[in-house]
């Protein structure tokens, strides 16, 4: 397989860019694998990369009922950050970002990683503080976190409502420079190229319908392009992961929620951060054409539909115009739902199961995208070790039961509240 | 925009609705132990199809009901009282 270069560019553009390879092979399911993985998104591809790069494990199927990217790694906002209170939480966001960051010359893929920092605003001295702690603690972890007062917002942003009538007025935030955004597509392309160039089959079309448990071990899955034989079995399907997981015999303490996010008309650059509203929960970042991507809570039924109902939409751009007034006639050009894996803690789960070779990768809630590297990198180590890494060994599925959550918000065990 | 027939208001607008979550969930028997009393409190069937879940009508008469609704298609296939509907 061709790596990518300036002169592979250069080469193709005399013939008109009609002659590029395929970036990654489409081929038939053998009967039997070392491993599969369930769900050909990014944690699944990242995860079959590393399996082959990090473990040298290269018998991998990744099956995918639809098209790869086409589920939450095509439904997000693309946002990458690691500015979390809870220590478990921050050290593997944190090592997830240091993967983005050397993610496009790893993958000989450009993933658009865009550290353009992400801003989350505070209305009150009580959020300040609450702001200073998460900063705090960020830092103990070796994450960058700088805490701004209100001029210095102004500068950064000066489209906020600043005036006197602001229905929140904005006290100051909290930034982390190294946050931004990346390429949500490009990210799931990249790593089915890589996981392809070093032996990975990515079936497409391919969904499980059943997962085969004998005495206890795992031994293989159903499609609906016939039975495949398996060692091993992760699953990652983020808002499907309860149906999957049932297929096995397992119940979760998830429930799967739709999250609806919005891209507007483009615009001439105004926004160079990703900005948080969290008192009225919005977020905004300006994607490279120009458009506002813009998301924010969930519909908060349990749902799988890919799609959500007009008053969150109201609600949200609502929160919007209180932010930025001058949004007030932009026009949408699309909106999508992508079904959130809302855990009972408001974090996730990578973890050995009670079955053996059965390994789940879930819960994301709608912190998912940013995790994409991290995720996969120590759910391959999860599975090639059949143990836990110890950036995940917290994260296992009988935390719950142990009394042991990672309860970021402080919620409870209300999964549409996280 | 889902449209919710409350036994006691009639069909109303989501908007004067809270959702309360699964309508299946059953308080286990005291003697349940640690086990059934974390399957109470965390596991969750959450269904892809049909789904009996509790609604709250705060918008409305305050009152609790029972709505059976498909994940997959929002539709909404009937409501009850909570103690009147399929148990």
């Amino acid at each position: 397989m061709a790596r990518y270069s300036i002169l592979s560019l250069a080469r193709h553009a005399l013939t008109g860019h009609r002659h590029w390879p395929r970036a990654w092979r489409d081929p038939d399911p053998k009967p039997r694998y070392q491993v599969i993985i369930i769900g050909g998104g990014g944690h699944g591809l990242a995860t079959a990369y590393y399996l082959a790069k990090e473990h040298g494990i290269t018998d991998v199927a990744v099956l995918e009922k639809g098209w790869i990217g086409g589920g939450n790694t095509g439904r997000n906002t693309t946002i990458i950050r690691s500015n979390y209170l809870l220590d478990a939480n921050a050290r593997l966001y944190e090592f997830s970002l240091k993967l983005w960051e050397g993610l496009s010359r790893d993958l000989n893929y450009n993933v658009m990683v865009s550290q353009r920092g992400m801003v989350n605003l505070a209305h009150s001295d009580t959020q300040m503080e609450a702001f200073a702690r998460r900063g705090n603690a960020m830092r103990l972890n070796g994450i960058d976190a700088e805490l701004l007062n209100r001029e210095q917002v102004r500068e950064m942003i000066p489209l906020l409502d600043f005036s006197a009538e602001a229905r929140f007025p904005v006290y100051g935030a909290l930034l982390q420079r190294r946050g931004g955004t990346a390429r949500h597509d490009a990210v799931a392309w990249g790593f089915a190229r890589g996981a392809d160039q070093r032996g990975v089959d990515i079936i497409q079309n391919c969904e499980v319908t059943g997962i085969r448990v004998e005495g206890g071990h795992v031994r293989g899955v159903e499609t609906t392009r016939g039975a495949i034989a398996a060692d091993k079995i992760g699953i990652a399907v983020a808002g499907n992961s309860s149906h999957v997981a049932a297929l096995a015999g397992l119940r979760l303490p998830i429930e799967s929620h739709v999250l609806q996010a919005f891209v507007s008309e483009p615009l001439k650059p105004f926004l160079h951060t990703v900005v948080t509203f969290g008192a009225g929960h919005f977020y905004v970042s300006q994607s490279d054409k120009g458009e506002l991507v813009m998301g924010g809570d969930i519909d908060m039924y349990n749902s799988y539909a890919q799609r959500g109902n007009m008053p969150m939409v109201e609600h949200t751009l609502s929160g919007g115009l209180a932010l930025f007034p001058s949004f007030s006639r932009l026009r949408m050009m699309r909106l999508w739902g992508g079904v959130m894996d809302m855990s009972m803690d408001g974090s996730h789960i990578i973890s050995k199961t009670p079955i053996e070779g059965l390994y789940l990768n879930g819960g994301w809630c709608y912190g998912g995208f940013k995790a994409t590297p991290g995720s996969g990198w120590v759910f391959a180590y999860t599975i090639a070790q059949d143990r836990p890494h110890q950036l995940n060994e917290p994260f296992t599925l009988d935390r719950f039961a142990r009394g042991v959550v990672f309860d970021e918000k402080g919620a409870g065990p209300t999964p549409n509240a996280h | 925009m889902l449209l919710i027939d409350c036994p006691w208001c009639g069909a109303r607008d989501q908007v004067e609705f809270t959702y309360a979550g699964d309508a299946t969930v059953r308080r286990p028997d005291p003697d349940a132990g640690e086990t059934g009393f974390a399957e109470y409190v965390y596991l969750r069937d959450n269904p892809r199809g049909p789904h009996r879940e509790l609604w709250q009508h705060t918008g409305g008469c305050r009152r609790f009901l029972v709505v059976e609704r498909n994940t997959l298609t929002h539709e909404i296939s009937g409501t009850a009282p909570p103690r009147e509907g399929p148990q």
